[in-house]
């Protein structure tokens, strides 16, 4: 906050900023509650107070007595997933928020860019070309995918000196592209193991995530958030679109390319560790802008954190639908966000 | 000193859209850019806001060529009002004024009481302060495009640029807009299409013709019979009108 400004004005934001700290503080209490609870849902239920004493046991803040099964399951195994799934949903939340807000397109996600096709195309180099002999796991050869659709995307776009819609075409472009070699690939070369895995990977599943996955996420989510939170006042400025922003004095080319990166980090971390789980980025954003308005510095900590619970529940959710089975999280974030968006279109329409 | 176009060249391939333009902007005046569809008004505007770079020749504000100023720096000293910009962003008609502050803050400074005076002042001289908390989409063309004007108000320009302000505007809302535009203190330099109008609000006229200029000056040097068979292809007769005394011009049926 600026020295120079006025009392009045200082005294008009002091409830302001009170309102905000308190619904951040709601929200992160809201995320902590809901890993709790999916915590506790598997194969061996474990009651909300049980996962919490671990947490407090193993933080050092407490030493309750504890059956150390359930110890490990939830230290090692579950509390990895959960805040994981937490971090996913914020991260392609946000990513979705940037991309709608910087292509001034309503349908924007972070995998407009043939992000998620050019992991696939990875993946399948890895796991069934056997590219790189071993030494370069699934999770890196998507994670280099991913990013060469996003290159791919950026030379086809800006050698077109293209405004948002060629993006959004050289996306599409890329997409079909990575998406026919991949097929290509499958069909020729994989069996039908092989074919089946790499499928499932595709849908998205938090099975795999421990905690060096989530440390990993942990650095890039977070950093990319304050990054883009840097940027908050630039994207407002582009409301009007590129000419528009330029004429306020942004640097419209740098910061299109600069924040296409963090979007491309984000997703294709996420993307390499988990596979394209869809529907969020697109959905999240568009909620979050419903409740707390088109202001980037407001709007950008709701889509993670909107994001973060929304992606926890889904996976709740995925693995409570269908008993003894876990559903592909992809599955579940379409199956449940088509008709919480539709619900949001609607009142849209209503509202204008 | 204000604005200045030195020898502009600026070409889409091979097409020359600007072709050797120069003219200077008089200080505190109304300059009205006219010419007939495709003689390259808008690219002019573009490149005098910068939006553009031109393929050879300069832009010079106050004294200074503008190809050595930061994109800010020119966001604080010269706006930009485009056709019809809109959004589909659901911002109120205060977000979008104070859209106009942004090269005058950094990134982390807060909201100033001169940021605060700007908008209000800007908000006031439009007419708009009524309306501020209203949301854009319900906004009739008319006060979208005073919202734009506040907008550009609010980044406190020394040179304003507006392309074509009054299109798709009804006549009340047009007359209105050219009232306020006649009326600010700073350089403004807009296109127009419809030449009765810029006979009546504009200090000067300058007349592009594929890309040239084939005319400047006041009003009554500039629109003549032979101008207007010439470079709008019309028959007309230019007259003096007897109620604001400037031309006034009658086509030809």
């Amino acid at each position: 906050m600026s020295v120079t400004m006025s009392m009045p004005q200082a005294a008009e934001r002091l409830p302001r900023l009170v309102g905000r700290s308190g619904l951040l503080l709601a929200s992160l209490l809201i995320i902590g509650l809901v890993v709790g609870i999916s915590v506790g849902i598997g194969d061996m239920p474990i009651p909300l107070s049980t996962t919490y004493a671990v947490i407090t046991n193993k933080l050092g803040w407490t030493s309750f007595e504890l059956n150390r099964i359930h110890a490990t399951i939830i230290w090692d195994y579950r509390l990895s997933r959960a805040l994981f799934a937490a971090l996913c949903g914020a991260g392609l939340a946000l990513a979705g928020a940037i991309m709608q807000s910087i292509l001034r397109n309503p349908l924007a996600e972070p995998y407009v860019l043939g992000i998620s096709a050019g992991a696939s195309t990875g993946a399948v180099l890895i796991v069934i070309l056997g590219l790189g002999a071993g030494a370069v796991s699934l999770s890196s050869g998507a994670f280099i995918g991913a990013f060469a659709a996003f290159l791919f995307v950026a030379l086809l776009s800006n050698g077109a000196r293209g405004g948002a819609d060629r993006t959004i075409l050289a996306g599409v472009a890329a997409s079909q592209l990575f998406n026919a070699v991949t097929s290509y690939i499958v069909t020729t070369a994989g069996n039908a193991q092989q074919a089946r895995d790499v499928m499932f990977w595709l849908l998205g599943s938090f099975g795999g995530v421990r905690w060096p996955e989530f440390y990993l996420a942990l650095a890039v989510v977070g950093l990319g958030l304050v990054a883009c939170l840097c940027y908050a006042r630039v994207l407002d400025a582009f409301a009007f679109g590129d000419e528009a922003a330029a004429s306020l004095g942004v640097n419209v080319a740098q910061t299109r390319i600069i924040l296409f990166a963090l979007t491309a980090v984000i997703t294709a971390t996420i993307v390499s560790m988990v596979g394209t789980i869809g529907f969020v980025g697109l959905v999240v954003p568009h909620a979050a802008r419903f409740v707390v308005g088109p202001r980037h510095a407001v709007l950008l900590p709701a889509c993670a954190i909107v994001g973060a619970i929304f992606m926890v529940l889904a996976d709740i959710a995925s693995r409570v639908l269908i008993p003894q089975q876990s559903l592909p999280i992809g599955v579940v974030t379409a199956l449940v966000g088509v008709p919480f968006f539709s619900v949001i279109l609607y009142r849209l329409q209503r509202a204008s | 000193m204000s604005i200045k176009a030195e020898n502009l060249i600026w070409k889409i391939g091979t097409k020359t859209v600007i072709d050797g333009v120069s003219f200077e902007a008089e200080p505190g005046k109304l300059l009205g850019v006219l010419g007939p569809n495709g003689s390259g008004k808008t690219s002019l505007l573009r490149l005098l806001a910068r939006l553009k770079r031109p393929h050879a020749g300069r832009v010079v504000l106050g004294g200074q060529d503008l190809a050595t100023f930061r994109r800010r720096a020119i966001a604080k000293r010269v706006a930009f009002i485009e056709q019809h910009a809109t959004t589909n962003a659901n911002l109120k008609v205060i977000d979008v004024v104070k859209l106009g502050r942004f090269p005058h803050r950094s990134m982390l400074s807060g909201w100033t009481r001169e940021d605060d005076t700007a908008v209000n002042e800007a908000l006031a001289r439009t007419g708009m302060s009524v309306k501020r908390d209203d949301a854009w989409h319900s906004l009739s063309g008319g006060e979208k495009q005073r919202t734009h004007v506040a907008r550009a108000l609010a980044q406190s320009p020394q040179e304003l640029i507006l392309d074509e302000p009054t299109n798709h505007l009804d006549v009340q809302h047009q007359i209105n807009l050219l009232r306020l535009v006649s009326s600010l203190p700073m350089t403004s330099i807009m296109a127009l299409h419809d030449l009765n109008h810029a006979a009546m609000y504009c200090d000067r006229l300058l007349v592009m013709q594929e890309g040239r200029i084939v005319a400047t000056g006041t009003p009554e040097e500039v629109l003549t019979q032979r101008l207007l068979r010439d470079v709008f292809l019309v028959d007309a007769h230019v007259e003096t009108s007897p109620h604001h005394a400037r031309p006034h011009i009658q086509f030809a049926r």
